[in-house]
């Protein structure tokens, strides 16, 4: 197997590393870097549960080759808020019960974030679009709605208050 | 309604606290099985069968050995050197762990591989050269009981036809009369499709053997680890897997819906692997693997419904044929191997009702798992409330006036039901009402009356069911032999916090923070000076675990049962500490006082730090509890759902325009989280209803076995829910709690499916069997017009 370096940045972290053509990124984040918030539901792209921000955009990272990261800047759900304090996308789904057993939540928040970097003030339906393609199985996703559309307006008093 | 006993800050029940779990899944730090890496990690990789039913020829290891790092690769003959080649399954049937010859469903486990790295392991299983012989499969059940179809399990001693079992309960002579003699009745076979949980972390485990120790510890997906370690501890016992030395633990669990209670072949697999290498093996099934090997429902049901002409209901029977693939692994109790279908006959007060199941071996994947649902709860609601559904169409009458008609009434209660369960309590009345105005249902009726004219489909759908939760009493109710109680243990530490442990497993469900609460409800100790752990067998009390919507009957109660043997002890330590005696005491949520004089007071904390370092003479030091649970009846939660569909005739497309939702689950311990409960399990109703069934080929193929083509709702199908409820405490249970989460799941199909049915009744449509999809609407629509 065909063995590549690859550099990126993780969490703002360089991380550098000798890797097979054909490791996933998910499995690297998870297998060769220990960090396992990105998690794994399917392996047709369909749930979402892998996703992360890469060069500032939602990947599925189950679906992306390691080495095709090669200089790309990634942040995972460890590395949203900076330790012992909330993303306003976490305190929003904590405070709206936006999760229930965990496990899609890292990629809803991910795929979150970047839905409200490219339009802060959706509607309840452009949220149900944009989260589409990001499944969870317990909430029934009306929590999950109100929760996106907190941190939609936290982030918008926030982005008031440092104009 | 619920009155809060507790302050904001205490937390106890009726609060909606937000949830003490959810900090470490928001950082990305849950611990859920494939998150364990333990030292020199292997993994393990199934080989499945691309055949329905085939026989085994041969099965070449060679190719995959010889690649690096492939460490070994186990079949069936190898587990047989051990007895480990066959399990037996809850319902006193028997699995194959691996087989020997024959294989009896598409993608059953033929091999494991088992290497020093994921992709490697994969490789593996992709070397292994198996030769089949196929056969013809048996995918339709009815072709099952054909006098020429082939036995599927020559292996079972006896076993001359593929019929597993007949069951029957009801006076099937006094309810035929019934029917033959009544002025109206309606008639239908209804089908629940095969459907899986998907729950979204698939299943796995992580099972490591220290050679020196003889302990063996397994990280497991598993709503119910103390079962499971019996289970281990009985299948392998005679190669030396002590229960002692067999530890359990169910990590955090990324949904389970019922799809976590069976011993899947590959855990044990991984089991007697790690036995022999020594060395942890982990397994985390991928998920076509996961949607191939399990499902729930599947029931083939012939329904009769009698009324008098006004339409007072008479007599309810229901023959049903199930299929369980080929072998009966369903998650039952031992002596209900239905589950709770009985539960049937629904809200209505009338005499005569029969059900009989006949349950037959075809070669498709095993499973029968109850699936967010009490044992087939989900199969005799649909049953009952489409016949209800059907029998107002039938004499043109308002479906929520004829169960208005029909309902058992409130001070019927407690309620024996013609197939013999002991209703608990309700107010069906009160909660049709509510769900009624809560949607504006004379508004709709208005509305479609006026749509109808114009030539517009729009439909109202109800669904008014009862569901029997919380196994169970102990007289009736066991898996493998075991009562089905439940089990807290409370310790308060010196300073007046406290850790309780239980039998039971969240599975998202949030029994860190619940449980808490109802600590915090009964010894007045805030929930957030509460520590709940869970899931491992070394340190929590046994219990039967989640499922069933048990946690609440029967968990939840041993909480409050212990904590009420703590306060009992607490008074000895007050009075001691207060120089009055016992008998002067009362109690107050967080403290005791001096009857008279309530100056004279000893906080819960003050008790606690006493007695470990106050202790009154002769009393035992400690301020720690167990109770184990055993519930004296099931309880009854139940529920008014209506849905408004529009359903487009050019296309059959379906639009849900309204559901609301109102649950009866007693009284409430957290607001919030059985209401988010309840929006998840409606999510999972409207997926049978309109999006998900496993469906096969004449050879056993499974069509749609990936997350592309087997349609989990994502928020965009889902609808925007609305909820209520009404509160009917249980009598009998301590907190007057009923359970909650499967009440959506099984009262939503029906509600979706009796709203597009009642959309295109206009047309001629009398029945649509769930998933109503637009395709099953169009093809419909057509063979009316064609009719016509």
């Amino acid at each position: 197997m065909a063995k590549h370096e690859v550099t990126m940045t993780i969490n703002g972290q360089s991380v550098t590393a000798e890797v097979d053509s054909r490791l996933l990124l998910v499995h690297f984040i998870r297998e060769n870097l220990d960090m396992t918030g990105t998690h794994i539901g399917c392996d047709t792209s369909n749930c979402g549960a892998c996703t992360i921000l890469l060069d500032g955009k939602s990947v599925k990272a189950c679906t992306y080759l390691t080495v095709r990261a090669d200089g790309a800047e990634i942040t995972t759900i460890e590395g949203l808020a900076p330790e012992g304090t909330n993303h306003p996308l976490q305190q929003a789904f904590h405070d709206q019960h936006g999760l229930h057993c965990g496990f899609c939540t890292p990629g809803m928040i991910m795929r979150s974030v970047d839905l409200l970097k490219n339009n802060p003030n959706p509607t309840e339906e452009e949220i149900r679009w944009g989260i589409s393609g990001n499944l969870c199985r317990c909430t029934g996703y009306n929590n999950i709605v109100k929760s996106v559309q907190q941190a939609a307006k936290e982030m918008a008093k926030e982005k008031e208050a440092t104009v | 309604m619920f009155k809060c006993k507790t302050s904001a800050e205490v937390g106890g029940m009726g609060h909606s606290v937000k949830r003490k779990e959810d900090a470490r899944f928001l950082h990305g730090k849950g611990n859920y099985v494939d998150d364990t890496k333990l030292p020199g990690q292997l993994h393990m990789v199934m080989v499945r069968s691309p055949y329905a039913y085939a026989k085994i020829k041969s099965i070449n290891k060679e190719k995959a050995l010889a690649i690096d790092g492939v460490l070994a690769v186990i079949t069936g003959e190898d587990l047989a050197q051990y007895n480990l080649h066959w399990m037996p399954t809850l319902l006193s049937d028997t699995q194959m762990v691996l087989p020997t010859d024959t294989v009896m469903h598409q993608s059953q486990e033929v091999c494991a591989v088992i290497a020093t790295d994921r992709y490697v392991a994969v490789d593996g299983a992709e070397a292994v050269e198996v030769d089949y012989e196929p056969m013809q499969a048996i995918v339709d059940p009815f072709k099952a009981l054909d006098d020429d179809a082939p036995l599927l399990r020559p292996d079972k001693e006896g076993q001359e036809d593929n019929q597993i079992y007949h069951w029957e309960r009801g006076d099937r002579a006094k309810t035929d009369e019934v029917i033959a003699n009544a002025d109206v009745v309606v008639k239908e076979r209804i089908y629940l499709p095969r459907i899986h949980v998907a729950s979204i972390e698939t299943c796995g485990c992580n099972a490591s053997y220290d050679k020196d120790t003889q302990k063996l510890t397994v990280y497991l997906t598993t709503q119910a680890p103390h079962a499971i370690r019996t289970v281990v501890a009985l299948v392998a016992g005679h190669v030396g897997l002590s229960e002692e030395k067999i530890r359990i633990i169910s990590p955090d669990i990324g949904g389970g819906f019922g799809g976590k209670v069976p011993v899947y072949p590959a855990y044990v697999v991984a089991i007697a692997a790690t036995f022999l290498i020594g060395k942890p093996v982990k397994w985390i099934e991928d998920r076509s693997e996961n949607l191939v090997n399990g499902f729930a429902r599947d029931y083939h049901m012939d329904c009769e419904l009698a009324a008098t002409k006004d339409g007072k209901i008479q007599a309810f029977k229901v023959s049903t044929l199930a299929d369980h693939g080929y072998t009966d692994s369903s998650a039952n109790p031992s002596k209900y191997p239905t589950g709770m279908f009985s539960i049937c006959t629904g809200s209505y007060d009338y005499e005569h009702a029969f059900a009989e199941l006949d349950a037959v071996y075809t070669n498709k994947a095993p499973g029968g798992v109850a699936y967010r649902c009490s044992f087939r709860v989900t199969e005799a609601v649909h049953a009952i409330e489409r016949m209800v559904d059907k029998l107002a169409a039938e004499i043109d009458k308002d479906p929520a006036l004829l169960r208005f008609e029909n309902f058992i009434k409130k001070e019927q209660f407690p309620y024996e039901s013609p197939l013999g369960w002991s209703y608990d309590s309700g107010d069906y009345k009160a909660t049709l009402e509510k769900a009624m105005e809560m949607i504006g249902y004379d508004d709709y009726k208005k509305e479609q009356a006026e749509k109808r004219a114009q030539g517009k489909l729009m439909g109202i759908g109800i669904c008014t069911f009862t569901e029997v939760v919380g196994a169970g009493p102990s007289k009736d109710f066991d898996i493998l032999g075991i009562a089905m109680f439940d089990s807290a243990e409370i310790r308060v530490h010196p300073t007046g916090k406290a850790l309780a442990r239980f039998g039971t497993k969240s599975q998202g469900q949030g029994h860190e923070t619940t449980y808490a609460q109802i600590l915090a409800e009964e010894l007045g100790i805030p929930y957030t000076d509460i520590e709940i752990d869970e899931g491992d067998t070394d340190t929590a009390p046994y219990g039967l675990g989640t499922y069933a919507s048990r946690s609440t009957p029967t968990a939840g109660a041993a909480a409050a049962i212990a904590a009420r043997k703590l306060r009992d002890k607490g008074k000895k330590i007050a009075a001691h500490l207060l120089e009055v005696s016992e008998e002067d005491i009362e109690w107050e949520v967080g403290k005791y006082f001096v009857k008279g004089a309530p100056e004279k007071s000893k906080t819960i904390q003050d008790v606690a730090f006493a007695a470990y370092t106050n202790i009154p003479p002769g009393l035992e030091p400690g301020f720690e509890a167990t109770h184990y649970y055993d519930p004296p009846n099931l309880t009854f939660p139940n529920g008014a759902y209506i849905c408004v569909v529009e359903v487009e005739e050019e296309t059959g497309a379906i639009d849900v325009k309204r559901f609301v939702a109102i649950d009866d689950c007693g009284n409430i311990i957290n607001p919030m989280i059985v209401e988010g409960q309840v929006h998840g399990g409606l999510t999972q109703g409207i997926a049978p209803a309109m999006y998900e069934g496993i469906e096969y080929d004449d050879e056993g193929n499974v069509l749609n076995g990936t997350l592309m083509d087997y349609l989990v709702p994502t928020a965009v199908e889902s609808p925007h829910w609305e909820t209520g409820h009404t509160i009917t405490p249980s009598p009998h249970h301590p907190l007057g709690a009923k359970g909650v989460a499967e009440s959506p799941t099984v009262g939503a199909p029906p509600a979706i499916a009796n709203a597009i049915i009642d959309a295109v009744a206009p047309l001629g449509i009398k029945h649509l069997d769930i998933p109503i999809t637009p395709a099953k609407v169009w093809e419909a629509i057509q063979a009316q017009k064609a009719k016509a």
